[in-house]
């Protein structure tokens, strides 16, 4: 199904989703993702964008319950969408990789088998069309004799070459989404620097649209084109990249923004920017905004429902501090 | 003056068997190490995975005898030094926080240990000693009668620091102490460090795949590859002017949030280091983006240039 | 900053799914009658069990024609009560499920958490004696010590306790492989512990709720062989009244006493169901209430 130029590739409105009755992990996520773009997700552990990238692949656990005005796929709503048509889609139009390649590929089957078994599955095809489709992945994400490597089994080769084959796998069927949930977090550094080249030269080849999770604001300022930052399962500033970074309008990206620390520019003796206290966990039914026991410029009305202020562009965050107010406070 | 730490030499093997009757292989984990840390100072020890820092860390608490070479802490040969003796000169911080405490223990009693196993104090006096550690490093006394389940994970890793400085160590071996925490709470945890080292006069050996966070904190720093340390220099002459070619690609790596700089192409190849596999001559000349023939026959050795230790064959 | 009102923490509940949590019950409700059977045997007996009176043999239970009130569960061949058997019969099966797990168990446990721990050498060996004990058969050793030595209740519990810890030493060797290698124990080694101190504080309390499990297991199955050592008369000895011995007394007349034999098989089925579902319910509380 094509749908017009203009429509986002992904779109989800209003996400909420819960455990039970114990917590709300996401309240209220709204975000697009268009065609050729790079959307991050960033936020630190427990802000709900693990969460809420699996309840569009309806990946969630038994317990968690996601509502939304609605999530669209190429205008296609996913909401409603049988398990067996969600199936289909999985693998082959949304594709998705993890953080950990150590446990994503079955150490049990070879490479080959396993990349030729989303192919196969999908386009119902031949096993020696889709190794040789293998094959070609392998070389494009940068992996050096692929014939051999399809034999291979997974704890043959290194962190990096694994992740490197999640991506060729996501890719077997021309995905036209994918959902790319901290893929270099658990590699190093180094390698992180590859993989994420590589990602961005076979998104500009393809027309991906990208949906990239992560918690390292570089990678955000070097891949995205627009950014959403989380915290406590809400949006609390939305972007472009280059607005966003330039004047960045929400105290808690501020702060976070303040805690990374950038080789060549530390003043030894002079403390590290630090955001105070823990991420809390958030009740059901709550009001308000949830970085209000953190922040250094709550007020009393920070207990009261967070206005959406408009920062200029498409920049837009939660706060009841004016537009400006980082001018102001100076 | 007597270095806080002193190694010379140290080689530490292990040996991966494939099966009962596979040929066994080496895994030289650390292939020759030496340096020193004079007291007072941080050592920032940077590396990617298969470089050998974390069974350096083991080999200088401690925990790990060397398969040849020595470490002395506080002038003293640890080799054969009596567990208490050691405890009281030199403790860990380790990365995770989840596994780091016992959890079946009560925060308390996990604090507590270190000085229970020194078996000269009364349980009134250690328990102040403890309750005190505990408020220092930020932790209310109410959570001392919990379970480690019940904390977070930055409030853990204050526990680990509280427990490491029971005894008044001379040096803290840390151990990625903040990799698996969240980065505003990371920033605490440094600062907290920090703090600490200015407050008891303590000498950190500082380990970490982290740059950024090892430029913050360290005074000294190695950056190993391989099992061994390819360049040594003072914190701002290394991440300033690096001279290594993998010291280069490591700090060129490294992801600035700064937009519009795109990501780098660093150059290196998909070759990845493995420790069993050593290549002969200058081990990162496979992934060596200026390597030239010389670099695959002979292996550059503790040269040293400028003050700083450089093991390449370029000038 | 404006603190969060944070909702009150219920207490840290050892929660389980509903119909575990009867299955549970139930197990502990049948195991603690047991217990306390065993204990007061002498006063809820309303007869002597050895005492024989031939006028009154194979008198059926109250539920059947027959029957006199004196004697609720009827007499067996002998004239003796079956009540009063049952009950210290429950006694015996009790004290060789505890014995005997108490024995296989010190001697697995340590075994296992040894070779587990130091590997090397120590773990070979530790496999080495798993290995054989695994290929030892159970009933010709049995068959053999009694030969030798003539059966007896302590001679049934010995040999059972130094056959029985095989389970024990698999279970505590694999549980502490897992543990020596996390990092509270390197801290624990770091902070001067000393050896006791590290394999009794440190691992054993972290390996406990995966042995009480194999107790249960290990007590289970340790009555059932000894009432099948009874049946074949290599276990206790008439006329102490094991439940094995009095299911092999009562062959004879199944036919025309049934209860003679089905009585001691429900408790025997009973008691060890009773055992292992409160071995699976422990093993699910112990087990969720460290993952919160």
């Amino acid at each position: 199904m094509t749908a017009p130029v203009d429509e986002p590739v992904l779109s989800i409105a209003n996400l909420r989703v819960a455990f039970g009755r114990r917590s709300e992990a996401v309240r209220g996520l709204s975000l697009t993702v268009a065609r050729g773009e790079t959307h991050c997700m960033v936020g630190e552990s427990g802000c709900g964008k693990s969460v809420s990238a699996l309840s569009v692949m309806n990946l969630l656990v038994r317990g968690a319950t996601r509502s939304a005005d609605h999530i669209r796929f190429q205008g296609q709503d996913l909401l409603g969408l049988s398990e067996r048509d969600m199936a289909r889609l999985r693998g082959d139009k949304i594709a998705m990789i993890f953080q950990e390649p150590m446990t994503s590929l079955n150490p049990a089957y070879t490479i080959g088998s396993q990349l030729a078994e989303v192919f196969e599955r999908h386009r119902r095809s031949g096993r020696r069309r889709a190794l040789d489709r293998a094959a070609g992945l392998l070389e494009r994400v940068g992996i050096t004799a692929p014939g051999m490597r399809l034999g291979q089994y997974p704890h043959q080769l290194s962190g990096g070459l694994r992740q490197r084959v999640m991506i060729a796998m996501a890719l077997m069927c021309e995905p036209e989404l994918l959902i790319a949930d901290e893929p270099t977090t658990a590699l190093d550094v180094t390698v992180q620097a590859q993989i994420l080249r590589m990602l961005q030269k076979l998104q500009h080849e393809l027309g991906l649209a990208l949906l990239l999770i992560t918690h390292d604001l570089g990678v955000v300022a070097r891949m995205a084109d627009r950014v959403s930052v989380m915290y406590a399962g809400q949006v609390v500033e939305s972007g472009t990249v280059p607005e966003m970074f330039a004047a960045p309008a929400h105290p808690y990206t501020q702060g976070l923004l303040a805690c990374i620390p950038v080789p060549g520019t530390a003043r030894t003796g002079e403390p590290l920017g630090s955001i105070p206290g823990v991420v809390p966990r958030i009740p059901p039914g709550f009001i308000g905004c949830g970085f209000r026991d953190r922040c250094a410029f709550a007020m009393p009305e920070c207990a009261e429902p967070v206005p959406l202020r408009d920062a200029g562009g498409d920049h837009a965050y939660l706060c009841r501090l004016q537009p400006g107010w980082q001018q102001a406070a100076a | 003056m007597t270095h806080a730490i002193e190694v010379r030499d140290v080689h530490r093997m292990f040996r991966q068997r494939s099966g009962v009757m596979g040929a066994g292989r080496s895994v030289r984990a650390v292939d020759g190490v030496s340096f020193s840390l004079p007291p007072g100072d941080v050592l920032g020890i940077v590396g990617e995975s298969g470089c050998g820092k974390s069974t350096l860390a083991r080999l200088i608490t401690g925990l790990l005898p060397p398969s040849s070479g020595e470490v002395l802490v506080d002038g003293r040969r640890l080799a054969g030094m009596d567990r208490r003796e050691r405890a009281r000169l030199i403790q860990p911080v380790f990365q995770d926080p989840f596994s780091s405490l016992n959890p079946r223990q009560c925060i308390r009693d996990i604090v507590s240990l270190p000085l229970a196993a020194q078996g000269d104090l009364p349980k009134r006096q250690r328990t102040d000693r403890v309750m005190q550690m505990l408020e220092r490093v930020g932790i209310s006394s109410e959570m001392a009668e919990r379970l480690p389940a019940a904390l977070s994970g930055g409030q853990r890793q204050r526990v680990a620091i509280a427990r490491a400085l029971v005894l008044r160590p001379r040096i803290v071996v840390c151990d990625e102490p903040t990799s698996a925490l969240d980065v505003s709470v990371q920033a605490q945890i440094l600062n907290l460090l920090a703090e600490l080292r200015r407050e008891f006069g303590l000498t950190y050996l500082f380990i970490s795949h982290n740059l950024a966070v090892v430029e913050h904190i360290a005074t000294d720093v190695a950056v190993m590859y391989l099992g061994r340390i390819v360049e040594k220099a003072p914190g701002q002459d290394l991440f300033c002017r690096p001279a290594h070619p993998y010291t280069k690609a490591l700090l060129a790596s490294v992801l600035t949030p700064d937009p519009g700089l795109g990501i780098p192409d660093v150059g290196l190849g998909d070759a990845y280091p493995d420790p069993a596999n050593v290549p002969p001559g200058c081990r990162f000349h496979p992934r060596c983006p200026v390597a030239f023939g010389d670099c695959a026959v002979t292996m550059p050795d503790n040269i040293r240039r400028n003050g700083r230790l450089v093991e390449c064959l370029l000038p | 900053m404006i603190p969060i009102p944070v909702p009150t923490a219920r207490r840290e509940a050892w929660r389980l799914p509903a119909l575990r949590h009867v299955a549970t019950l139930l197990g502990a409700l049948i195991v603690g009658t047991a217990v306390v059977v065993a204990i007061f045997a002498p006063l809820l007996a309303p007869h002597d069990p050895f005492a024989q009176n031939l006028d009154l043999r194979l008198i059926p239970p109250v539920w059947m024609d027959g029957s006199q009130p004196a004697h609720l569960l009827g007499t067996d061949q002998l004239g003796r009560d079956y009540l009063a058997r049952l009950i210290y019969g429950t006694r015996v099966s009790m004290l060789i499920g505890v014995l005997t797990v108490v024995t296989s168990g010190l001697i697995g446990i340590t075994l296992g958490i040894l070779g587990g721990f130091y590997g090397g050498w120590t773990d070979d060996a530790v496999m080495f004696l798993i290995t054989c004990r695994l290929s030892i058969p159970l009933i010709l050793v049995a068959l053999t010590v009694v030969a030798l030595v003539g059966s007896s209740l302590t001679v049934v519990i010995l040999t059972l306790g130094l056959l029985l810890w095989d389970r024990f030493a698999v279970v505590a060797r694999t549980t502490t492989m897992q543990v020596r290698n996390l990092d509270y124990i390197a801290a624990a080694r770091a902070a001067g512990a000393s050896r006791a101190h590290i394999l009794l504080r440190e691992v054993l309390p972290n390996i406990v709720h995966h042995l009480v499990v194999v107790a249960t297991l290990e007590m289970a199955l340790a009555i059932l062989l000894e009432a099948a050592l009874s049946f074949l008369g290599l276990g206790v000895p008439p006329p102490l009244p094991s439940w094995g011995l009095m299911i092999a007394e009562a062959k004879e007349y199944m036919f025309f006493s049934p209860w003679v034999i089905m009585i001691p098989g429900i408790a025997l089925f009973v008691l060890v169901l009773g055992i292992n579902l409160l071995g699976d319910g422990l093993r699910d509380m112990l087990g969720t209430r460290l993952e919160r």
